[in-house]
C-alpha cells in the first residue's frame, strides 16, 4: 500500500510505449526463464506507514533494557551519555543524512569540512598528527590497526591485551584467518597486562602490541610500559583509547602510541543495540600512507577560496584494487559529524567537564557498591568511568534480579575474562546522579544477598 | 532525437529533481569551527547530580593525568548551530535533488524510517543487555533475516556486517571455511574487469589471489576465458548481476554450473540488487554467498559516506559457517523468551563489535514492509524502466557502448564529445551540477572509456527524469559550441569551483592543525 514511486499509471504506459514495450514483463526479458522467479514474494503486502511505525513501536515495547525504563550502569565499549538537542538536530539534518559519499566536492563541501573538522579533533585528543575519516566501530578500527602495524613492521605476531574489549579480540581473531597474522593474548594480572619480560619479549618477537587505555576493566595501565616493550621489540604500539576519558587522561600520542583506535560511539550516538557507531583511527605521520579509509584533505579551489577534498585516494581500494591499504569503501560519515558537533557543544571544556563528572559518579558508585557485604573489587588499579566487582553469585543472575529493581547493573564478566562468571562489569556516565547510584547500590545489596 | 509522439506527457507538473531554486549564497568559504572559538564560550550543560565534587587529583593519578586540556574549540550554541546550518547549506543530497550516480542507487529516503530509527524503545537498548531484556529487537532481527532470505532465495543470514565491503570479506571467510572444513585448500578468486574496486581488496584480506576476467564484447563476462582460468584452485567467483554496466549475466546458469563444476563457490555482489527485486534471486541463479547494501537497496540513508549495513545470506550448506552469535528463534522457556543468541557450530567467529548496525537494519525492515512484497517488485520494475527510458532518450546525445536493454542503470559514454571537442566525462558531471541535478559516476566501470554511468532509481519521476535528459542533451550540445576550454571552466555557481585535488595530495593538509 505505502509506496515512493511517484509514477501514475498513465506515466508508465507512456514510458513503456516509448520504449516499444507493452508490459513491464518485457523490460525483464534478459533474465533468462530458467531462473525467473515464478511466483510473488511470500511476504506481506504493502501497508500504510501508521501499521509499520506500530508494528516497529511493538518491538520496542518487548524491549525491556531501554534506557527510559532501566537506569543504565552498562558500559563495556557502549555508554550512556548525554545527547544534547542540538546534536541530535544538527546531525539529523537531511543534507547530511541523504548524500552520499562526497565524489563530487563541489556540491560536498557541508560533509567535507564536517570530516575536516573531525578529524582535527580526533587527531588532537589522540596526541596524534592524522586521523581519518572513520571506520565501522571500536572493533573495525582495531583490525584494521593490526593490519597497519603488521604492513609497516612485516612481522605477523600480534600481542593483543587480556583487556582488550573481548568481542575486539574475536573479531581480530575472524580476521586473522584471512590475512594470516598471529594473535597472541598477553593475560591480564589484577587488572593490568603482565607483559613477559625478555630482551624480545619470549618466543616469536611482535610486529603489533594492542593494549586498552583505560582497559576492558575500565583499569588505567602505565603505558610507559609498553613503549618501553615496543622500543626493545620493535613493535608498533597501537592503544585503543575511551576518547571520552582524553578530558582527563594523558593522550594515546602522549604515551608515545603510533596508533590509536577507539570507539566513538560516546560522542553523541545514541546506544542503538550496538550499532551504527563511529570506529576512530589515528596515526603518526609515518605511517600515512598506509592509512585505512578515506581522508579529507585541505585544498583551494580555482579561485582560491578553501574547498575540502578526499584525498590520497591511490591507498584506496576503486583505485589501487587489490593492492589497496584495506576494503573499506562505505564507512561512518554520519556518526563522524555527530561526533563533530558533539565535541563542538563540549568544546574545550567540556569534554574535561563529561570526562570529571564520569570519574565522580564512578568513584560515587564505587564506595556505595563496594560497601556491600561480600562484593569485592576484582582490581586495585585506578578507574576512570567504569570498574569491574566481584560478587557472591552468578553476575547473569545478579542481572536479572537487578532489572526488576529498574536496573541495567552491568555486564556480566562470563566469557571475557579467565573466571569472569562472578565477575560484573558496571559504568557510571555523567548522566547517573546520586539517588540513581543511592538505590541502585540498595538494590544490589539484595540482589546478591 | 526520440519520437516526440511516444514520449511519456511531461507537461504535467514540474521537475521534483531539479534542485536549481537552492539559493547557494556568496562566494565566501565558511571558517572551520576552530575559528569561530573565544576563550570562555560554551554550550554544554548537563543534569544535576548531586554527587560530591571530588577534586580531579583525588580520581586520577598523576602519571595518568594530562596536564593541558584537548583543545577543541570554545563556541556558544548559537554558533555551533549556524555553522552546521551553513555547511549543511553547501552539501547535496537525495533531499535536495536527483542524485542519479550510477551503482549507489541514491533513491529517496522515506522518512518514517528516520522516526522508527529514533523509537526510544529500539535507539535506547545497550548491546550488551541480556536476550531476556532484549527480545524486541532479537525479533526484528529474525524477522529482517527471514525477510532479506526470502528476497534473496538463500537459506540464512548473518546481520553482522557494517556496509558492502565488510560483508564482501565475511562472504570470502565464509567461502575459506568451507572449503577448509572439504579438506580442501585454494587460493584463487575469479572476478570480473568490470567489477567494483572492493572485491579484490577484500580478496586480499580474505588470503586470496585474484584472477580478472574480462568481459566479452556484449558486455557480460566471456565465457571462454572464464573457462580457461577455472580449475580446483579457484575458490570461487565474485559476481555482480546485473554488472556495473548494468547488463543482466545472461549465461548465468552456464557461469554457475562451471564454477560449481570445479567445486568453486559463487558471491554475488548485492550492490545492484535493487533491479531484480522480485523478479529473481540470487539463491534461484546458483549463487552460494551474497551481500546486499541496504543502504542501497532499502532505502536506508547514505549518511554521506555511511554508514550502511552489509548482511550476508548464504545457501543451506553454509550455514553452520556464519558468523556469531546470531539472533535465533527457540522455544518458549521459563521467561517467556522466544529468541536467544547462538553461535553457528564452525562459525568463522565475530565480525562486528556488536550485533551490525543495527538501527540501519531497522530502517531498511520498515522500508520493506512498507512496500510489502508486491511493492517489492514495483520498485525493481520502474528502476529498470526508469533506466531504459534515459537509455532510448540520450542515446543520440551520448555514446552507448552497450545499447541493449539495461537493467536499473545506464553507462553512457563522452567518448565522442572527448575525440571531437576535447570535452571529458568529468566536464559533462561538473557542469550538470549547475543544472541542479547530482553527477552520474564518472570513469566507472573502468572498461568503459569516458564513462557516465546513471541510476535514476525508481523515485525520480518522468517530469525529473525529461529535465535530467534535457540538461544532457544541451550540454552536450554545448559541449560542440564551446569547446573543451570553457567546459572545463564550469561549475561556476557552486558553493567552491573546481578543487585542486594534485595539491591536496601533494601539501597534505589532514587537520586543521597542519595549516602553515
Amino acid at each position: 500500500m505505502g509506496t515512493y514511486i511517484p509514477h501514475t499509471d498513465d506515466e508508465l504506459a507512456g514510458m513503456l510505449a516509448f520504449l516499444g514495450l507493452s508490459s513491464m514483463d518485457e523490460l525483464f526479458a534478459v533474465v533468462p526463464e530458467a531462473v525467473k522467479l515464478q511466483h510473488d514474494l511470500e511476504l506481506a503486502d504493502g501497508v500504510g506507514e501508521p501499521d509499520v511505525l506500530a508494528q516497529m513501536e511493538s518491538f520496542g515495547g518487548r524491549n525491556r533494557a531501554r534506557n527510559d525504563r532501566l537506569v543504565c550502569f552498562a558500559g563495556g565499549g557502549a555508554y550512556d551519555h548525554e545527547i544534547p538537542s542540538v546534536t541530535q538536530a544538527l546531525a539529523g539534518r537531511s543534507e547530511f543524512v541523504t548524500s552520499y559519499t562526497p565524489y563530487q566536492p563541489e556540491v560536498a563541501q557541508g560533509v567535507l569540512q564536517a570530516v575536516f573538522e573531525f578529524q582535527t579533533m580526533v587527531a588532537r585528543i589522540a596526541g596524534l598528527p592524522v586521523s581519518n575519516a572513520s571506520l565501522y566501530d571500536g572493533g573495525s578500527s582495531a583490525v584494521e590497526g593490526v593490519n597497519l602495524g603488521v604492513a609497516a613492521t612485516g612481522r605477523q605476531t600480534v600481542w593483543v591485551s587480556e583487556g582488550i574489549h573481548p568481542h575486539w579480540r574475536q573479531m581480530l581473531a575472524t580476521f586473522a584467518v584471512g590475512t594470516g597474522h598471529r594473535i597472541v593474548t598477553v593475560p591480564l594480572v589484577d587488572g593490568v597486562t603482565a607483559w613477559p619480560d625478555g630482551p624480545d619479549g619470549g618466543d616469536e618477537s611482535p610486529g603489533v602490541v594492542l593494549v586498552g587505555y583505560p582497559n576492558y576493566l575500565g583499569c588505567l595501565e602505565d603505558l610507559s610500559t609498553v613503549r618501553t616493550l615496543c622500543d626493545r621489540t620493535g613493535a608498533l604500539m597501537v592503544v585503543g583509547a575511551d576518547p571520552l576519558a582524553a578530558g582527563l587522561l594523558r593522550s594515546a600520542g602522549n604515551w608515545g602510541a603510533d596508533v590509536m583506535v577507539g570507539e566513538g560511539q560516546v560522542f553523541g550516538t545514541s546506544l542503538g543495540f550496538g550499532g551504527p557507531y563511529l570506529g576512530l583511527f589515528a596515526c603518526s605521520s609515518a605511517h600515512l600512507r598506509r592509512l585505512p579509509g578515506r581522508l579529507v584533505g585541505e585544498t583551494v579551489d580555482v579561485e582560491d577560496r578553501v574547498a575540502y577534498v578526499t584525498t590520497l585516494r591511490a591507498r584506496e581500494q576503486d583505485i589501487r584494487r587489490e593492492k589497496a591499504t584495506s576494503n573499506v569503501c562505505t564507512n561512518q560519515t554520519l556518526m563522524a559529524v555527530t561526533a563533530a558537533v558533539q565535541l563542538g557543544w563540549l568544546g574545550t571544556s567540556g569534554l574535561v567537564e563529561v570526562a570529571t563528572r564520569c570519574a565522580r559518579a564512578t568513584r560515587y558508585a564505587r564506595d556505595a557498591v563496594l560497601a556491600i557485604d561480600g562484593v569485592t573489587p576484582w582490581a586495585d588499579a585506578p578507574v576512570l568511568r567504569e570498574f569491574a566487582v566481584r560478587l557472591p553469585r552468578p553476575a547473569d543472575q545478579v542481572i536479572e534480579r537487578m532489572a526488576d529493581a529498574g536496573f541495567l547493573a552491568g555486564i556480566s564478566l562470563e566469557g571475557a575474562v579467565d573466571g569472569g562468571g562472578h565477575g560484573l562489569l558496571i559504568a557510571a556516565t555523567e548522566r547517573r546522579t546520586a539517588d540513581q547510584i543511592d538505590a541502585y547500590a540498595a538494590a544490589l545489596a539484595k540482589a546478591v544477598a | 532525437m526520440p519520437d516526440e509522439t511516444t514520449m511519456p506527457t511531461t507537461t504535467t507538473g514540474a521537475p521534483g529533481g531539479r534542485a536549481v531554486s537552492t539559493p547557494l549564497l556568496g562566494g565566501e568559504s565558511e571558517p572551520t569551527l576552530f575559528e569561530f572559538s573565544h576563550p570562555g564560550r560554551r554550550a554544554w550543560s548537563f543534569r544535576t547530580t548531586g554527587i560530591p565534587e571530588v577534586p580531579v587529583e583525588d580520581l586520577v593519578p598523576a602519571i595518568h593525568r594530562r596536564t593541558a586540556p584537548v583543545d577543541i574549540a570554545e563556541v556558544s550554541e548559537r554558533d555551533l548551530v549556524a555553522h552546521f546550518t551553513r555547511l549543511s547549506h553547501r552539501q547535496f543530497s537525495v533531499d535536495l535533488g536527483a542524485y542519479p550516480l550510477g551503482s549507489c542507487t541514491m533513491k529517496y529516503n522515506p522518512k518514517v524510517c528516520d522516526t522508527v530509527a529514533g523509537l526510544p524503545g529500539l535507539a535506547g537498548v545497550h548491546p550488551a543487555a541480556p536476550a531476556s531484556m532484549t527480545q524486541g529487537w532479537l525479533a526484528l532481527l529474525v524477522e529482517l533475516e527471514e525477510t532479506l532470505c526470502e528476497v534473496t532465495g538463500m537459506a540464512a543470514a548473518t546481520l553482522q556486517p557494517a556496509a558492502g565491503a565488510a560483508g564482501e570479506l565475511t562472504g570470502l571467510l565464509l567461502m575459506r571455511a568451507w572449503h577448509e572444513a572439504q579438506g580442501s585448500v585454494r587460493h584463487k578468486v575469479i572476478i570480473p574487469d568490470s567489477a567494483h574496486g572492493t572485491n579484490p581488496a577484500s580478496v586480499t584480506l580474505g588470503g586470496y589471489e585474484v584472477v580478472t576476467v574480462p568481459s566479452d564484447d556484449r558486455g557480460c563476462v566471456d565465457m571462454d576465458a572464464l573457462r580457461s582460468v577455472l580449475d580446483d584452485d579457484v575458490a570461487g567467483i565474485m559476481l555482480t548481476n546485473p554488472n556495473t554496466l548494468g547488463l543482466f549475466e545472461e549465461d548465468i546458469a552456464e557461469i554457475a554450473a562451471a564454477v560449481h563444476e570445479v567445486g568453486g563457490l559463487l558471491y554475488y555482489d548485492g550492490a545492484n540488487l535493487n533491479a531484480i527485486l522480485g523478479v529473481v534471486r540470487p539463491g534461484d541463479m546458483g549463487f552460494d554467498i551474497i551481500h546486499m547494501n541496504l543502504h542501497k537497496t532499502f532505502a536506508t540513508p547514505h549518511g554521506g559516506g555511511g554508514p550502511g549495513a552489509g548482511p550476508v545470506a548464504v545457501s543451506e550448506r553454509l550455514v553452520p559457517f556464519l558468523p556469531g552469535p546470531r539472533p535465533v528463534r527457540t522455544g518458549v522457556d521459563d521467561v517467556g523468551a522466544e529468541f536467544t543468541w547462538a553461535t553457528p557450530e564452525r562459525s568463522i567467529g565475530r565480525v562486528h563489535t556488536w550485533h551490525g548496525n543495527t538501527l540501519v537494519l531497522a530502517r531498511a525492515l520498515a522500508y520493506i514492509l512498507v512496500n510489502g512484497g508486491d511493492g517489492l517488485k514495483r520498485i525493481a520494475q520502474v528502476a529498470v524502466l526508469n533506466a531504459n527510458w534515459i537509455r532510448r532518450r540520450l542515446h543520440d546525445a551520448y555514446d552507448v557502448p552497450f545499447d541493449r536493454p539495461c537493467m536499473h542503470e545506464v553507462v553512457l559514454s563522452a567518448k565522442s564529445l572527448k575525440a571531437e571537442y576535447g570535452v571529458r566525462a568529468l566536464d559533462i558531471a561538473k557542469r550538470l551540477l549547475e543544472e541542479g541535478f547530482h553527477s552520474p559516476t564518472v570513469y566507472f566501470p573502468l572498461i568503459v572509456d569516458e564513462a557516465l554511468m546513471i541510476e535514476p532509481t525508481e523515485t525520480e519521476s518522468p517530469q525529473t527524469l525529461e529535465a535530467l535528459a534535457r540538461a544532457l542533451e544541451s550540454i552536450a550540445a554545448e559541449a560542440g559550441e564551446l569547446g573543451a576550454e570553457a567546459m572545463a571552466a564550469h561549475p561556476l555557481v557552486t558553493p567552491v569551483r573546481r578543487v585542486d585535488e594534485a595539491r591536496a595530495a601533494r601539501t597534505l593538509i589532514p587537520t586543521f592543525d597542519a595549516r602553515t
